[in-house]
């Protein structure tokens, strides 16, 4: 009875804080045996690394919370980075008017999502599916297929005038100053902070605590007077718009409008966002579980990269953690039983 | 003589510790309807899985046409020749093929079939069987696009084509329409015609009354009436199926203050009588009837989430017609719904964030909820209805069912409310629960009128001031919870033909009333 209880227990701890020390572990191993893993510089970089994947991870983790899925994401990044070349470049507009442009045609595209799921009754894998074939295929439509760049000449001839403003490039781009002079990127800052604001929303404001009673239970959460199909359909804006902030990162940081970026996108940021559920015991799908995924995924990699592991791994590498989070996932944490925590 | 085509004998059958059938003796015969009645959880669908070979019995003996019948499995069973239709008719089709392929589908299974399917045959093969049922619409016909009777006919169709001995209709009229249900009938009779045994599971008295030549009633896993004499004793069936102890909890019924609630002439389908009745501020109605009988629907269109086909419902003597459940709770309108595992609990979430999902506005500051306040209001109402656990932090998986129910009922009970619904609150729920809840309710009931949906009529002595009858959507009786009539309360729960009841001009003395009752349940 009680080495039964101690078992109990001991799974309990190894569910809640194995991947944790899997975290710890694997950089204190990388640490020693990489020479140069163990630095500032580094360190920053791994995050730079993930920072945008690590944006459309959260986006992805508010349409998990209300138990659907956003596969549009990757489209609606790379929708971003066409558009914002486009209005920059070809549209010559600034800055400001090539982000907010972005985030209104992300949020358009969650909106779009939204609808179709919750007014339409699409299959939420389905809708978002169509939508990102539609928006692979409509970013290139513009320039006819081709990447947009500072003097690219268009199709009537003439040659673009537009540039990439220096206020946009800066948020690829600029680095700020810690401890070491010109060491945190933006996209990190950004990273971090959106991290923090979906981590607070999600975990302690009621309407984070009413989608997580949607996704656990969407009859009951209505019953309760709960609007369902907003809280959906603002799931899906939110996606929608990360991936849009990460678009822009990702032009900012390119310099140009290029067709063929992103490809990875989705699958590294759905990736995070699973990997995520195992992270502290949650189970389910938490913002600070899906920031830790995409680190962890960013650690593994720069480390062996470092350790001069060929490039072709990375996916396989990723893959085989992913498998392994889930499995720590749903195996283990169902047969913890019944759950003691909110 | 008539011929036995199913025999059952001391059939018995547990769930862990929950024993559902205790010794079930029953005979089927050919070419007779046997109507099976019971409430929730008086073991129907058991006894239907066990005949159809989803459960094996634990103990007794089954035999069908004088040789022992064991099935092992659902298929073994249809081969054996006892084909059950489910209540869920899409379990019964394929929606997306045609209905001569649903019609044949099982031939696909069976050992010694080609490989490729022969789509003329198979056609024929349909054809002959839809012709033998009277089903006469395109066998190339999608199912998805036929009707609910329709599909409900090529599930039965299907059935037949088995030549069955034994036909198991689970609530089969439960999504039909009248017109529909008529062709269900006349199909049935002509089966009982055929010689064939139709065991038919309905709580709806009209259909039992159309085509049952028996009844036997289930109560808590046991057979409590067979009634078979002519006419058939409906009022003594119905009797048997809910029963009745004398009720411990002592009601002083009070008539209670002003109107909260009042429903005008609302009518809960196209083709129903209105009903009107009115609630008032610090009384308890329970509404009951049978499955089907409108207590839910009812319940619904008070919550918003049904509309009312006419007449209109006044709250505070004002118009109220509530667009959705959070327009109907932002009115002071609560509801707890019937099913609470489906309806109700959130199982990722513990005690403390299911009771106050309704209210998280009020447990938070700026959006951001203070966890302090929720644990605080929980374990206060925790304390107050007598939830057993360890904390508000527990699971709410970890609780029994009782203690579960009581959760979700004092989630509404953290905030005051102008009209309190309850649907089926004590289903699943222990005696002493029950208990409990029905006390906690009443001793809360002033400031708000509190309207109760259970089927059960001792649910409805044990709560209510007032009970309030309902059949096939109509209001069938009122009765003030004092001294009240058994009798005919349970006459008006089955319905019309109450005339077959012996009841004397002037009616029966209660007490006169009551043992007569007592008789008949022990005689079932």
């Amino acid at each position: 009875m009680k080495s039964d209880n101690m078992n109990k227990s001991a799974l309990d701890l190894a569910i809640r804080y194995g991947f944790i020390v899997l975290l710890c572990g694997l950089a204190l191993f990388f640490s020693l045996y990489a020479s140069g893993f163990a630095s500032p510089r580094s360190a920053v970089f791994i995050f730079q690394s993930v920072a945008i994947t690590g944006i459309l991870a959260l986006g992805v983790t508010c349409t998990l919370v209300v138990g659907g899925f956003d596969l549009s994401i990757g489209s609606v990044a790379t929708s971003a980075l066409m558009l914002s070349a486009y209005s920059m470049v070809i549209l010559e507009q600034s800055a400001l008017v090539a982000v907010l442009l972005c985030l209104a045609m992300g949020a358009l595209v969650g909106l779009i999502n939204g609808i179709l799921i919750v007014k339409m009754r699409v299959p939420d894998l389905l809708a978002t599916l169509g939508m990102m074939f539609l928006l692979i295929g409509l970013q290139r439509i513009p320039t006819q297929g081709n990447s947009i760049a500072t003097g690219m000449s268009l199709p009537d001839g003439s040659v673009a005038e537009g540039t990439f403003s220096a206020a946009f490039l800066w948020l690829g781009r600029h680095r700020f100053d810690l401890f070491l002079d010109r060491l945190l990127p933006v996209p990190v800052v950004l990273f971090l902070l959106i991290a923090l604001i979906i981590w607070l929303f999600l975990g302690y404001t009621r309407h984070g605590r009413l989608m997580y009673a949607i996704g656990s239970n969407e009859r009951a959460a209505g019953l309760v007077g709960t609007n369902v199909q907003r809280y959906k359909i603002v799931a899906y804006m939110i996606s929608g718009m990360l991936a849009s902030v990460g678009g822009i990162l990702l032009a900012a940081r390119l310099g140009r409008g290029d067709i063929a970026s992103g490809n990875n996108l989705l699958l590294d940021s759905v990736a995070a966002a699973l990997i995520g559920f195992a992270v502290l015991g949650a189970a389910r799908p938490n913002a600070f579980g899906t920031a830790a995924g995409a680190l962890f995924v960013g650690i593994l990699l720069q480390g062996l990269t470092m350790m001069n592991a060929p490039y072709y791994m990375q996916d396989f590498v990723k893959g085989v953690v992913l498998v392994a989070a889930l499995v720590f996932t749903f195996y283990l944490s169902s047969r913890r039983g019944g759950r003691k925590t909110a | 003589m008539v011929k036995v085509t199913c025999k059952l004998s001391g059939l018995e059958k547990s769930f862990g510790r929950n024993h559902v059938l205790r010794g079930i003796d029953l005979e089927l015969r050919s070419g007779e309807v046997t109507a099976l009645m019971g409430a929730n959880g008086a073991g129907k669908s058991t006894l239907v899985k066990v005949l159809c070979g989803y459960h094996f019995a634990d103990a007794g003996k089954m035999e069908l046409a004088g040789k022992p019948y064991s099935p092992t499995d659902a298929a073994d069973a249809i081969s054996k020749g006892v084909v059950t239709v489910h209540q869920s008719i899409d379990d019964g089709v394929i929606p997306d093929l045609d209905v001569a392929t649903n019609l044949t589908l099982d031939r696909l299974t069976e050992p010694g079939v080609g490989l490729f399917v022969n789509d003329r045959k198979l056609r024929r093969q349909a054809r002959e069987v839809a012709e033998s049922m009277g089903l006469t619409m395109d066998v190339r016909t999608r199912v998805a696009d036929l009707d609910v009777a329709d599909r409900q006919m090529i599930a039965i169709a299907r059935a037949m084509a088995r030549a069955p001995k034994l036909l198991i209709l689970d609530e089969p009229t439960s999504s039909l329409s009248a017109s529909e249900a008529d062709r269900l009938f006349a199909l049935i009779d002509r089966l009982r015609a055929e010689g064939v045994a139709i065991l038919y599971i309905s709580h709806r008295m009209s259909d039992i009354r159309r085509v049952a030549d028996r009844i036997v009633s289930m109560r808590d896993g046991a057979i409590s009436g067979v009634f078979e004499s002519d006419p058939l004793d409906y009022v003594g069936a119905v009797n048997a199926m809910l029963g009745h102890q004398m009720t411990e909890v002592d009601i002083d019924p009070v008539s209670g203050g002003k109107p909260v609630l009042e429903a005008r002439d609302l009518r809960l389908f196209e083709d129903s009588p209105p009903i009107t009745f009115t609630a008032r501020e610090g009384e308890v109605i329970a509404f009951t009837g049978l499955l089907g009988s409108g207590t839910t629907e009812l319940a619904e269109v008070i919550f918003g989430l049904a509309e009312a086909s006419a007449g209109e419902l006044m709250l505070d003597g004002k118009p109220y017609r509530p667009a959705s459940a959070s327009d109907a709770v932002t009115k002071g309108v609560f509801m707890s719904p019937k099913d609470r595992s489906v309806n109700a609990v959130v199982a990722d979430f513990d005690i403390a964030n299911n009771m106050t999902l309704p209210f998280l506005k009020a447990f938070s500051r700026f959006s951001f909820l203070s966890e302090r306040a929720q644990r605080e209001a929980t374990s206060e109402m925790i304390s107050r209805i007598g939830v057993k656990c360890q904390s508000e932090r527990d699971g709410i998986g970890t609780l029994s069912g009782g203690n579960q129910q009581k959760v979700m009922i004092g989630r509404w009970l953290l905030k005051a409310s102008r009209v309190l619904l309850l649907d089926e609150p004590f289903q699943g729920v222990d005696i002493g629960a029950r208990r409990d809840i029905g006390h906690y309710i009443r001793q809360t009931a002033a400031g708000r009128t509190t309207l109760v949906f259970v089927a059960e009529i001792d649910e409805a002595l044990e709560i209510a001031d007032r009970i309030i009858v309902l059949n096939e959507a109509a209001i069938a009786g009122e009765y003030v919870n004092r001294n009240v009539d058994l009798n005919s309360l349970v006459a008006d729960v089955s319905g019309p033909g109450r005339s077959r009841t012996p009841t004397p001009p002037g009616g029966v003395p209660t007490a006169q009333a009551q043992s007569t009752l007592q008789n008949q349940a022990s005689a079932g």
